[in-house]
């Protein structure tokens, strides 16, 4: 990846989500590949056994010619091909702090939006999150940056107390870098 | 303490008899940075001269507590740390200078988010030892030195010691979700 290639024409996100088997990122990326098309940031991995992936990809053909290179992937109905144009976005520059929020128990509804509603509500962000449900047991590990005036002792108060009235266990942890 | 802990406590960029000069650090994707740098002789002055010049673009680097001879462009097996201002060090012998260094022993695998100036951004979660001992050649005398050393300063080294040998941590990450874009600027 090239500097170049970030301001090189058209973002599209795409996302392939279906029935997993072997050989669809090779055949994906080899059919954006013969766009000219340069694969930016990728998020892959599998959802229950589904494949789920997203890309955005700078170049210069269109939403539709990406469109119809992709089609062949989707034609057996196994899997599901959406593309989209969108704007170039700007780092986020922030100053505040990284945090790693652990949260896992017994599954029910609501866990996740109890303690990503708590994160809101002091304007902390989300910028990493997985979600695993095992047997019956439930686990969120969610990447969260805070603004430089968040009260953290009040965030994990907030989020123990979200936790313990869902029957669950919660931990926020520092997720800063060493840097060498 | 042992004879070396002391030998190496008491170091500093003064033996040398040179005055480091300040250079530029690169950044990845520079070639330099993946390539097994050569070993050299600990005693030829432009091996002095660069154990100086790490040292002393160390010290001008915000919170850095290492710097191998890639990162200023050359591909050598010299490196410098002092963790000893780190509050996650345990065991540190403030700033010494490594040629040729290697792991000899290692033990207990520990895994901590690492950031480079190299990589400026991104971060990976990587496991390393966090008990070594470490050899190497003191620039100026050559003479070899083995440090015992573990936590923060241990992490450090074989950071360093990846560095000299074309690694970085990108090299080591614990998995394809373990890096991270950087979300706050030094």
């Amino acid at each position: 990846m090239t500097d170049a290639g970030t301001d090189a024409g058209t973002l599209h996100a795409i996302t392939v989500l279906g029935h997993d088997r072997p050989g669809i990122i090779a055949e994906t990326t080899a059919r954006l590949a013969d766009l000219g098309l340069n694969i930016e940031d990728t998020s892959m991995t599998l959802l229950r056994g589904h494949f789920a992936m997203t890309l955005i990809c700078a170049g210069t053909a269109t939403d539709a010619e990406v469109e119809a290179a992709l089609a062949p992937l989707a034609a057996d109905g196994s899997l599901t091909v959406t593309v989209r144009e969108v704007p170039h976005e700007e780092p986020a520059h922030a100053s505040g702090s990284q945090w790693l929020l652990s949260v896992h128990g017994g599954d029910r509804p609501g866990i996740l939006s109890g303690v990503a509603a708590e994160v809101a509500r002091v304007g902390g962000n989300i910028t990493d999150l997985t979600t695993r449900l095992a047997g019956d047991l439930y686990l969120v590990v969610a990447e969260v940056a805070l603004p430089a005036d968040a009260d953290v002792a009040a965030l994990e108060a907030a989020v123990r107390a979200t936790a313990e009235r869902l029957g669950v266990g919660a931990t926020l942890r520092p997720a800063e870098a060493d840097e060498l | 303490m042992s004879a070396t802990h002391d030998r190496l406590a008491a170091w500093t960029e003064d033996e040398l008899g040179v005055t480091g000069r300040v250079l530029d650090v690169v950044r990845a994707p520079a070639p330099v940075l993946s390539t097994d740098g050569g070993r050299v002789d600990p005693t030829a002055p432009e091996v002095v001269q660069l154990a100086a010049d790490l040292v002393a673009t160390m010290r001008v680097s915000p919170g850095c507590v290492g710097l191998a001879a890639p990162q200023v462009g050359v591909g050598a097996k010299v490196f410098c740390v002092d963790v000893s201002e780190h509050p996650k060090a345990r065991t540190h012998h403030g700033t010494f200078v490594f040629c040729n260094a290697e792991v000899v022993e290692s033990s207990r695998n520990e895994k901590a988010r690492e950031g480079c100036m190299s990589v400026p951004d991104l971060t990976g979660d990587v496991k390393r030892a966090s008990r070594v001992l470490v050899r190497g050649q003191l620039p100026g005398t050559g003479e070899e030195v083995e440090v015992r050393t573990d936590a923060f300063e241990a992490r450090c080294l074989q950071h360093e010691i990846d560095h000299c040998d074309g690694l970085l941590f990108l090299d080591r990450v614990a998995g394809a979700h373990a890096v991270y874009a950087r979300q706050t600027y030094l």
